[in-house]
């Protein structure tokens, strides 16, 4: 039983590391390389960046914080994961399809263009 | 026990309210779902006047709870006041709908499973089988006395493409006393009037306005499926979202044939309140 000890301990790290990575981010990996790629018809338009904002405080502020710090376990979108691995195509992707197991809900109820504003503020706050 | 009702109101008057961006329909559902928290509290109308019968307004008001992003549960208690007759609670309903695809595709389906105890409804949520004019010739003393426990299902189908929402749903409704099988229909399609949100916040904005197309009705029972002694209505429908407030729907609507009413006028409000539990719980 001792013997395998380091075996068990190393077996319960990397399944909390695999459970982690899931949790946080492994929606990246999920990207279709198309949608990946996608470039934002509003990319850096200050215009964009106020209509993002409004859409945000209105869908989104509630659980990621009024300036989408996070809120308890929702998390903040000003981290490196959202403000530099990911493109505007994958955010686009994520709020098209959400994470729906991890309680992120879709938003494809919104127009296309609308989604590509809140993309537009997103991308704006790490400047 | 007043005061904490009044307590429970005031919790409610100061949650904070969602725009909640939801279509315009009355009878067709489509593949959205209530955000997980998010408490929608809606309240629909239909007004109507049968050939041969009083002109009867029926009302429900809903709870919609958002349970996960995939798990969306409603809450519905029914009513209706009938000119020269008598205004009655009718009795009340609980659905649930399941989305079992987690991501967007091109269609994409919601199964939706409800119960229902009602008498005497005229809130015309949905129209299968053969419901028609003749039901509402019947004075509401006497409807009371025809209990309705239901099963209904639905396989609600929605697209989103270009800023059009396409939903289609297919009804089948079992009575729990020895009654067929019923069937029905509803679709609807509707469009923001524009797609791109306005950089300064306004109320009347073109975006905060969608307008479309509605038509649902019976596709008769297990014993005489088609569309023969059935109802059919069509007509648009327009709803208006306020800014961090309530959303209200109108829409006429006509019926096709002559075993419909010939006109029915539908309105509804609808408020979002959003992370409705964490309102007691002290936080966000």
């Amino acid at each position: 039983m001792i013997r395998n000890l380091p075996a068990l301990l190393m077996l319960l790290m990397l399944s909390a590391v695999l459970m982690f990575a899931t949790a946080n981010g492994a929606w990246l990996a999920r990207v279709p390389p198309s949608d990946h790629q996608k470039t934002n018809p509003y990319g850096g338009q200050p215009q964009a960046v106020a209509a993002g904002r409004n859409i945000f405080e209105e869908h989104c502020a509630k659980c990621h914080g009024e300036n989408a710090e996070g809120v308890k376990k929702r998390p903040s979108l000003r981290t490196e994961r959202i403000q530099q691995q990911a493109t505007e195509g994958d955010l686009h992707w994520l709020l098209v399809n959400g994470s729906m197991k991890k309680g992120m809900p879709s938003w494809a109820k919104l127009p296309d263009p609308q989604l590509w504003q809140l993309v537009t503020y997103l991308k704006s706050l790490h400047e | 026990m007043k005061t904490s009702a009044i307590s429970v109101l005031l919790i409610l008057a100061a949650a904070l309210p969602a725009a909640a961006q939801e279509r315009p329909y009355f009878v067709t559902y489509s593949h959205e779902m209530e955000e997980p928290g998010n408490l929608d509290i809606e309240v629909f109308n239909a007004v109507g006047k049968p050939p041969g019968a009083n002109r009867f307004l029926g009302s429900n008001i809903e709870f919609e709870y958002g349970v996960k992003t995939w798990w969306t549960s409603e809450f519905y208690l029914d009513g209706q006041a009938t000119a020269n007759d008598s205004t009655i609670f009718t009795g009340y309903r609980w659905e649930n709908r399941f989305r079992p695809l987690l991501r967007e595709h091109w269609i994409n389906p919601v199964i939706y499973v409800e119960f229902e105890n009602t008498s005497a409804d005229k809130a015309l949520r949905e129209v299968v089988g053969h419901d028609g004019v003749p039901d509402f010739l019947v004075p509401n003393w006497l409807a009371r006395q025809d209990k309705e426990r239901e099963i209904e299902t639905k396989l609600i189908l929605g697209s989103n493409y270009r800023g059009w929402n396409i939903s289609e749903n297919i009804i089948a409704e079992k009575n729990l006393s020895n009654d067929p099988w019923e069937f029905g229909y509803a679709w609807a399609v509707s469009r923001p009037l524009k797609l791109a949100a306005s950089a300064r916040k306004c109320a009347f904005c073109a975006e905060r306005f969608q307008a479309g197309l509605e038509m649902y009705g019976g596709l008769g029972d297990r014993y005489s499926f088609g569309l023969n002694q059935t109802s059919h209505y069509v007509g648009p429908t327009v709803n208006w979202s306020a800014p961090n407030g309530p959303t209200i729907s109108f829409s006429p609507q006509f019926g096709l044939n002559d075993y419909s009413i010939p006109r029915l006028y539908r309105f509804g409000v609808s408020y979002e309140i959003e992370q409705f539990l964490g309102i007691f719980r002290g936080g966000n």
